[in-house]
This record gives C-alpha cells, structure tokens and sequence, in this order.
C-alpha cells in the first residue's frame, strides 16, 4: 500500500520521504529500503519512541522537511487514492500560502470533519466543523497535504494534533486551502475498508489501462479487476475475480475461486478452496475445499483446515483453524 | 425349525417426523447405504431360518409392489407379503389383527421387527437366549447414554439371567439405560396375550368414571406393544433381554438417515461387502456408488457417502457423510458435507451445503445454535436447486425450492 504512495511520489518529482513509524521499523525498514534504488528517491525512518499525534512527527523530521524552504506532502498512510501529487503542488504553488489540503466529497458529511471556505473565496479555509449537524459542505479532509517548512514553527515537539491544533491556526492567518480530489478516496484504516480500498485502486487501474493487471484473456480471470504477480503460480479451472490481487510467490491449486480478496506473498490456496472479501495473511495456508468469505483476515502463517468453513474471522498469526468459524469472531 | 418374521411400516399418517424426505417416498423405502431401510432387515432375515416375511402396515398396497417383487428375486429363501391395517391399530393391534396369518402353521414363535431401526439384527443370538431360557418372549436391548434413555423404552433385567423384571416405556425418572431397539422374539402365546390385554382395556375404560374418550389417539382396537403390553409381560416370568454391544439408531428424523447410512456402510464395509467402491486418493471408505451413477474422478467422496442411481459427481466436488439420491447432480468444485442431497437437486459450482457433525452415538438430530434448536443434517427434498457458490447450513429445504443466497438454521417452505 504504502509503496503506491512511494511511487506517486517519486513521480511527482520527491526526493526524500521520511516514514515516521511507531512500531516494527526493522520489517518496513527490510521492505522499503530496496525500493529506494528503483525510485531514486532517499527514505528515512522517523520512529517516534511515544505517540506524538499527527503533527508531533513533523516536528521530530524538521531536520529534513526544514532544509530548504521547498514545500513537502504529508499523507496518512492509512488512505488510498488516485495520488494527485503533481497538481496538487502546482495548485500550492499558485496559491502561495503556507499549506494546501487534499478534500474529498462524501454523500453523508455528518460523520467526518467538513471544510467550510471564507464567504467568496473558492479555496481558503475559514473553519472546520466535526460531525456538522447540519449541512455546510460536503468537503473533508481527505488526509493528504502540501506544506511550507514555515509551518514547522506552529508545531511543538509533543504529542499534538495536526487536524486540531495546526490546521485552526493556520485558518486564523487565511493561509490554507483546499484542493479537490478527482476520482476515487478511501480511508482503509479497517481490513472491510481495505478490501473496499482495494477494488476501488483496482477498477482505477482498469479505467486508466494499466498494464500492471493480469488481461482478461487469462483463461480463469472473472470479471476483471485481478492483479496478479508474476511469480504466482495458478491452477487449472480457477475462476478468479473481480477485485484479486495474489502476490509474490503465492501457489494457487486447481478448481479455486477467489473474488475481492487479497493474497498476500508466499501464501498457499489449496484445490478448491473459495475466496471471497478475505485478506490472506503472508505465508498462510488456505485447505482444500475451504470457504472462507465476510472479511476474514489472516494474520502471518495462519492455517484453515481442508473443508473448514470461517465466516468474518480475524485471525492472529501462527494459528491453525481446524474447526469451523460460523459467526464473526476474533481467534486469538 | 423354522420362524416367521414381521416386518412394522407404519404408515403415511406416521413418519411426519421424517418430512421432507417423506413426502416424496415412504419411509421404508428410504435409501441408506444404497439399498432400501426395510432391505437392511430382510438381510438380517437370511442369516436365520426364515420361510414367510410380512411388511404390517397402513400405506397402500401398491406402495410396496415394486419392492416385494424385487426382492422376492433377491431373496429366494422367503416369502414377502405385505399385509394392509385399513386404519392404524397399533403395533400390537397390527399382530392381533393378522393373528390368523400370524399362527397358520402353528410357529412355535416369530420375530417382530420395527422398520424404523438401524442394526446390526443378531437375531441368532436372540434364538439361542430363547431355547437356553425357554424364553415366552426375547427383546432386543442396547446400552445408552443416561440421558437419552427416557427418550426410549426402559427395560430394568436381571445382571446374571438376563430376564427383563421392569419395563417402562419414556419414563420420566431414570430408570435404566438399557433400552429397547425395537427388535422382538416372541412365542405364539403373546396373541393371547394381547387379546388379554385388549380386554383388560375394554373393562377398564367401561369401569373408569376419568375416562374421556376424545382423549384416545385412535380407535378402541389401538393397543401399543410398548405401552400395552411389554409391561405386564415383565410381570411374568419368561421375558427376557438379549443385550447388544454392536451399532443401533433409531431412524425418526430425516436427519437420522445420516447416521444410519453411516453405521450401515461401516458394517458392509467392516463385513467386506463387494458393492462398496474400493480405497484410492479420491474414495475414502465406506463409500457406496450406485453402478449407474456418475463421478468425476478428480471428485472426493466419503467416508460414509452413499452416491444413488444417475447422480452425477463433478470434477473437484467434494462429498462426505452424505446420502446422494437419485438423479440428483453436484457440480464442479461444490462441497456438500452431513447433508443429504434429495432426487434431482441440483447443487451448483463451489456451493457449500453443510449439516453440523454429531456423534454417531448421539440419539438426536438436533443442535443447538445461537440458543435455537436447528436440524444438525442439512436436507435439500426433491428438485431443490442450490446456485453456484451458495451456501445452506444447517437447513431443511422443502420440495422444489431454489436457494440464490446464502441460507443458515432454516427451514425453507
């Protein structure tokens, strides 16, 4: 996920990405370094040894955002969209105030944090208003943000809140705006809603055409949308799709079916097993004739048993299940 | 010297507990492990010395035609006949009625034997408690759970002769675990006997100022060898219990087919029966195939699967504890597991349709889940139609019906 980020950004033209991380930096650490070469871009870790919120960390890179007075993005890694970097900072620069955030248009704003507009202006930020009870826009956050360093001096290095304490003063001095997002926009802080993130991204990369997903004219691909690494294996008489995405080295048996799911590397689906809105954990093992369907998430190296039905089971690593799960559950 | 046997069926009026599958064929002639339930007790019947079979019932004559003439061919060593009640009398109402049939000859005894039950019948052992005992009458008796046996007829014996001293039918207190099977040898005076007892009735009911006959299930002549009669046989001196340790079901339920399909393919399996398909990667035993059914050979079946005439086993379907009846058709990559599949289903492609697994020694078909008493056998009835990738557990699926969404702890009218 976060090296779609990576690549959006390397395209737009970043040179140095800093991760601020909280936890298991050695794993990230191992994944991301080698891209650093294939995108030309440098990526430090910033670990933050307590939570500082959502503006902390930028205080804690300032050596790095603060180098230059050239302006730098902050995404949540949490969102998955049609990363619109470049014009984004063609619009900031245009602007020429301190910050510019990326909004998003929801049916219901009534859950979120809307962006209201100075009276007559397009762009500038007067206000926000959390969870309105009445309707003032359907504009929110859409969690991606273009900044100059200068706002580096509204921060203080402690656990504080860009949403709530950054963005308000810099609304006050008239110097944030907004910039409408085009196409898709999912928070998939949730494994329903990165399921849900994941056929978005993936109809986005059908309508763009890209190259990067398995054509239809694979015999077991089944509505389109499927993304399927090259070192995959896939059996015979497989109906796979829409919204797949199977990873590196994954083995896929004879007679599956797999819909909205993701498989992720080294893991195995045995004969006949059938997959649908599951997230397949990192060198799982999924039995023959299994089913498993309703947001199942399998943590790393988990094992469903032949035959074994798991209805919107999270499962945790290192788990064998044998028995069926009938009714969501966690198994710990 | 030869015995006679009989053969209880009830009739349609009974076996409701047996719908859906009922409604489309009696329940005798119900398949389980490839051959009728009634077939399972004439094959007990060759082991012994048999000249003269008779099915007592109330279905219809022609209801058992077909059944009889095949058989007839299977079974040179016996007659079969199938004598009609015209209205239910009552398993022993039934013998004294055909008494006349019953004593031509003058057997010294003859066996009764309810249809209803799954076992392994070892009537040679009920002869030789008889002759060793003098026995009046011989019961079949088997061991079972405290807590299911007041579920069943309660027999209190004797620990060293075996003679039965109590019998009482449900009890509501324990009494014993050892209970009846249903299985019964009894001497040419348990007629009188009946007729005894039929009068005993008669006199109470005329002296009884409580009775109200609205009350009554039936018709006078309605006399229950359970409830009417084994009883005061107790009292006498010569009834005795031969005690079974091998497998015994009782099949009430359509879910009790299951099992008893089980535990009949494990005999005939156990017993080196030709007709079960041979062991490989894709057959677990014991599995029965019908000669003219056909499987897949990338199909996995068994254990104790019964696949029925014409039924049609795709590549990659998976089937375990399951009867398949005829005709019906389970495509590609479908898993269909302690269910049964009825005539002409149709389950489509990577459907899922699963009962709840339970101890073949368990004496119920029910489970509990989410605090409601579900159908541990999912049951799809004829011409049922379950899409590609649905799922039913723990469903009963009345006739005709088509499943397009997933379906769980229901029936479906």
């Amino acid at each position: 996920m976060i090296l779609h980020q990576v690549e959006a950004l390397a395209a737009a033209g970043v040179t140095d990405i800093v991760l601020a991380v909280n936890y298991r930096p050695d794993v990230m650490v191992a994944h991301l370094k080698k891209y650093e070469e294939q995108y030309n871009v440098k990526i430090t870790f910033s670990v933050e040894n307590e939570p500082l919120g959502t503006a902390g960390p930028l205080k804690l890179a300032e050596e790095i955002l603060g180098k230059d007075d050239k302006p730098f993005f902050v995404l949540n890694s949490d969102v998955v969209c049609d990363y619109p970097f470049q014009q984004l900072a063609d619009f900031h620069k245009t602007h020429g105030d301190e910050g510019t955030i990326v909004v998003t248009k929801v049916e219901e704003p009534s859950k979120y944090g809307v962006v209201v507009h100075q009276p007559g202006h397009p762009t500038r930020i007067d206000r926000f208003v959390e969870k309105p009870v009445e309707f003032v826009g359907n504009r929110i956050n859409a969690g991606i943000y273009i900044l100059n360093p200068s706002i580096l001096n509204r921060i203080e290095l402690r656990p504080t809140s860009i949403e709530q304490e950054t963005f308000p003063s810099m609304t006050r001095d008239g110097q944030l705006h907004s910039f409408d997002l085009e196409g898709f926009w999912m928070d998939v802080g949730q494994p329903k809603d990165f399921l849900s993130g994941t056929c978005l991204f993936l109809s986005s990369l059908t309508k763009k055409g890209s190259k990067l997903l398995t054509p239809a004219t694979q015999p077991f691909v089944h509505g389109g949308n499927v993304m399927i690494d090259a070192s995959a294996k896939i059996g015979n008489n497989c109906r796979i799709g829409p919204n797949v995405t199977i990873g590196p080295n994954v083995v896929i048996g004879d007679g599956v079916r797999i819909q909205r799911s993701v498989v992720l590397e080294g893991s195995r689906i045995k004969d006949h097993a059938w997959v649908k809105s599951t997230i397949v954990g990192w060198h799982g093992t999924v039995g023959k004739w299994a089913r498993l369907e309703n947001v199942t998430v399998m943590g790393d190296d988990v094992t469903i048993a032949d035959e074994v039905y798991v209805n919107g089971g999270s499962i945790l690593p290192h788990k064998t299940i044998k028995a069926n799960i009938d009714v969501p559950a966690i198994i710990m | 010297m030869s015995t006679k046997a009989l053969i209880l069926v009830g009739g349609s009026q009974r076996g409701t507990r047996f719908r859906p599958l009922s409604l489309d064929q009696p329940k005798p002639l119900f398949d389980v492990a490839g051959h009728p339930i009634i077939w399972h007790c004439l094959t007990a019947l060759t082991k012994i010395d048999v000249k003269e079979v008779f099915l007592i019932g109330y279905y219809d004559e022609s209801i058992f035609r077909d059944f009889i003439r095949d058989s007839s061919k299977e079974f040179p060593q016996f007659t079969i006949k199938y004598l009609r009640e015209y209205e239910p009398l009552g398993t022993a109402g039934g013998l004294y009625h055909f008494r006349d049939v019953i004593l031509k000859g003058s057997p010294k005894r003859f066996f009764v034997l309810n249809a209803d039950v799954c076992c392994s019948f070892p009537l040679k052992e009920m002869l030789q408690i008889a002759d060793d005992r003098e026995a009046e009458a011989v019961i079949l008796g088997t061991r079972v759970s405290n807590e299911a046996a007041s579920n069943f007829g309660c027999i209190v014996s004797d620990q060293t002769t075996k003679r039965v001293i109590h019998y009482v039918e449900k009890p509501e207190s324990h009494i014993s675990n050892l209970i009846n099977c249903g299985v019964y040898l009894f001497g040419s005076s348990i007629i009188f006997k009946i007729r005894k007892a039929m009068e005993i009735k008669a006199d109470r009911r005329s002296s009884d100022p409580l009775y109200d006959p609205s009350e009554e299930d039936g018709s006078d002549n309605v006399l229950r060898l359970e409830q009417d009669i084994l009883g005061p046989l107790a009292e006498e001196k010569s009834f005795y219990v031969y005690e079974t340790r091998d497998f015994w079901r009782q099949i009430k339920t359509a879910g009790s087919a299951v099992p008893a399909n089980a535990l009949y393919l494990q005999k005939a399996h156990q017993s080196g029966a030709e007709d079960l398909a041979a062991a490989s990667t894709t057959i677990i035993p014991p599995v029965y195939i019908h000669p003219t059914a056909i499987v897949d050979p990338t199909a996995k079946l068994g254990p104790n699967v019964s696949i029925g005439p014409r039924a049609h086993i795709g590549a990659g379907a998976r089937v375990k504890d399951s009867i398949v009846l005829e005709d019906a058709e389970i495509k590609h990559d479908a898993c269909v597991l302690y269910s049964i599949v009825g005539w002409n289903a149709r389950i489509g492609a990577w459907a899922r349709v699963e009962g709840t697994p339970i101890s073949v020694n368990q004496h119920s078909t029910t489970v509990l889940k989410n605090g409601v008493k579900v159908q541990s056998v999912t049951i799809l009835a004829k011409d049922c139609v379950v899409h590609d990738e649905i799922r039913v557990q723990n469903c009963v699926c009345l006739p005709y019906k088509e499943l397009k969404k997933d379906v769980v702890n229901e029936v479906i009218m």
